[in-house]
C-alpha cells in the first residue's frame, strides 16, 4: 500500500518546525505504525536525508515511550493503545496521515517527533519517598486492603507516563498524569504517612512545569492508552484540599 | 518549562483555582435559577412582578448583603476564569495542524471549548443588563415618576413597565435570546465541570451529573427566554 505522510520536522528545541511530505510506497497492512516509520527512515537514509526522530522502546504498548499525534489524535485513532500497537491494516491504500509531536510548553520538542517529558519525572520526584516496611516478608493479609480499593489503585497505577493526556488536552494540562500518580498511592495504607505532603508537592510541581489547568474536557481519558478515568482528577482534588485543610 | 513564573501569587494553585471557579460557578447557577423563577412572576401580571421586585428590595440589609456576595462571586469567577484561560494559552504556544476529539468518554464539545468566550460575552451582557434594568429609569440614582406605581396601596417601582418597553424592541429581545442560549452553553459544561472540580464525582454518576448539567442549562435558558418572547409577541 502507498501511504503519504505529512511529518513535523524540527531540528531542535529553539528552531521553528515545518511539515514535510513523504511517500511510503512499501507500506503494508501487516506493519505496525512505527514499523512503517522505520521503512520511511530507511528510505530517507538511502536518499541521504536525516531520518525522522521518534521515541519508542518496548513496542508492546506497555512502556509509555512512544507517542505522536496522528491525524489530530494522540496515539492515533485506535482506542486504549499506544501508537506502537496501531497497525497499518486500519489504513487504506492511498491514505494521507498527518504526524505531529506532543505539543505543550511543558514538553519542549527535542527533535522532530521527540519531546522532552522529564517534567513528568520531576512531578514524580516531588512526590518523595513512600514509607514501606522492610525486613522479612510480611505475613499475607497482615495489612488489610479492601478489594475495591486495591482494584482502583491498580487502575490508576497502570499509567505508563506516555504524556498523551497532555498532548490531547485542549489546555495542555498534566492533571490526569499527576492525578493517577497521586491517586494510586492515596488508596493504599503503604505510604499513607506521606499522603498530604505528597499530594501538595506533586500538584505544586505540576503547576511549575508550565502545563495548563484542567477544564474537565475529559479528552485525556479518551486518549489514555490505559483508559484511566478522570475520576482520578476528582480524587486528586479531594486529596489536595484535604492536605490544604490540615 | 519555567513559564510558571507568571503563574505565582494569589490563587496560583491549579486546584484552588478550579475550586474557586466551581464554587462561585455553582453559586451563580443557583442565582440565575432563582432569578429565572422570579422572572416568571410576570406571567401572573405586572402587579405580581412589581410586588416580587419590591419584596426583594424591601428586605433591606439582607438584600444588600446578597448583592455584595453576588458581586464577589462574579468577580472571583471572572478573575479565575480569565487566569485559567490565559494560563492555558501559555501552556501550548505551537498549535496542532489537525485536531480531532477521540470521542468516547471525552466531554469536549463546543460548550467546553468556548467557556472563556461565552463567559466574556455574558460578562458584557451583565453590565448592559444592570444598566438597563437595575440602574434604569426608576432605579437607584435614576428616579423617574413615570416608572412609579401603586399596588394594593403600596408605592413601588414600576419595573414591569420598563421590562415591557425593553422587550418590545426587536434587537433587545433577540439579543437577549441569543445571550441566554450562550448561558445555556456555558452551563452545559459549567455545571458538571464545577461538580467534577469539587471532587464530588463517582465514575458511575458522571453520565447522570453530565445529563443534569445539560438539562439545568437548557431549563434555565428556556425559562429566561420565554418571558421576553411572550412580551414581544404580545401574549402578555
Amino acid at each position: 500500500m502507498i501511504i503519504t505522510l505529512k511529518v513535523w520536522r524540527q531540528e531542535g528545541p529553539d528552531v521553528p518546525g515545518r511539515f514535510e511530505t513523504y511517500k511510503v510506497p512499501d507500506a503494508n497492512p501487516h506493519m505496525s505504525f512505527l514499523e512503517m516509520l522505520d521503512v520511511l527512515n530507511e528510505q530517507l537514509i538511502k536518499e541521504g536525508k536525516d531520518p525522522v526522530e521518534f521515541d519508542y522502546d518496548c513496542r508492546e504498548g506497555i512502556c509509555g515511550s512512544c507517542g505522536v499525534v496522528i491525524d489530530g489524535q494522540a496515539h492515533g485513532p485506535q482506542r486504549r493503545t499506544a501508537c506502537c500497537q496501531l497497525h497499518m491494516r486500519h489504513y487504506r491504500d492511498g491514505d494521507t496521515i498527518v504526524i505531529e509531536p506532543w505539543r505543550a510548553e511543558g514538553f519542549p520538542v527535542i527533535r522532530d517527533l521527540v519531546v522532552d517529558r522529564t517534567a513528568f519525572d520531576r512531578i514524580v520526584e516531588a512526590g518523595g519517598y513512600v514509607s514501606v516496611n522492610t525486613g522479612a516478608a510480611p505475613d499475607a493479609n497482615s495489612i488489610p486492603v479492601p478489594k475495591d480499593d486495591a482494584d482502583l489503585s491498580m487502575d490508576y497505577a497502570t499509567c505508563i507516563g506516555c504524556g498523551a493526556c497532555v498532548a490531547a488536552c485542549p489546555n495542555a494540562s498534566a492533571s490526569l498524569f499527576t492525578a493517577a500518580k497521586i491517586s494510586h498511592l492515596a488508596l493504599l495504607p503503604q505510604g499513607d504517612p506521606e499522603r498530604e505532603r505528597r499530594a501538595r508537592s506533586m500538584v505544586d510541581q505540576m503547576a511549575t512545569e508550565g502545563f495548563g489547568d484542567c477544564s474537565n474536557h475529559a479528552e485525556c481519558e479518551a486518549v489514555c492508552p490505559k483508559g484511566i478515568s478522570i475520576d482520578a482528577i476528582a480524587r486528586m482534588r479531594r486529596e489536595y484540599m484535604r492536605a490544604v485543610r490540615r | 518549562m519555567s513559564s510558571s513564573s507568571a503563574e505565582s501569587g494569589w490563587l496560583s494553585s491549579p486546584i484552588l483555582k478550579k475550586v474557586v471557579t466551581g464554587v462561585t460557578g455553582l453559586g451563580l447557577t443557583l442565582f440565575v435559577l432563582g432569578h429565572m423563577i422570579g422572572n416568571l412572576t410576570m406571567f401572573s401580571g405586572p402587579d405580581a412582578y412589581n410586588q416580587y421586585a419590591h419584596f426583594l428590595v424591601s428586605l433591606g440589609p439582607l438584600f444588600y448583603a446578597v448583592e455584595i456576595g453576588l458581586l464577589a462571586f462574579f468577580v472571583f469567577h471572572i478573575i479565575t476564569g480569565i487566569r485559567i484561560a490565559m494560563g492555558n494559552r501559555r501552556a501550548r504556544r505551537s498549535r496542532y495542524a489537525v485536531r480531532r476529539t477521540a470521542g468516547g468518554p471525552s466531554r469536549q464539545t463546543v460548550a467546553s471549548r468556548s467557556m472563556i468566550i461565552t463567559g466574556l460575552l455574558l460578562m458584557a451582557f451583565l453590565v448592559i443588563h444592570l444598566l438597563s434594568f437595575k440602574f434604569g429609569p426608576g432605579g437607584p440614582g435614576n428616579a423617574n415618576a413615570a416608572y412609579f406605581t401603586t399596588v394594593d396601596g403600596v408605592g413601588m417601582r414600576d419595573l414591569a413597565k420598563l421590562v415591557h418597553e425593553k422587550f418590545q424592541t426587536p434587537w433587545y429581545t433577540f439579543g437577549y435570546t441569543i445571550i441566554m442560549l450562550l448561558l445555556m452553553l456555558h452551563l452545559r459544561h459549567g455545571v458538571w465541570s464545577a461538580l467534577q472540580s469539587l471532587g464530588a464525582m463517582r465514575p458511575s454518576l458522571t453520565p447522570v451529573v453530565y445529563t443534569i448539567g445539560g438539562l439545568l442549562g437548557a431549563g434555565i435558558a428556556a425559562g429566561f427566554i420565554v418571558m421576553p418572547l411572550a412580551i414581544y409577541f404580545g401574549f402578555i
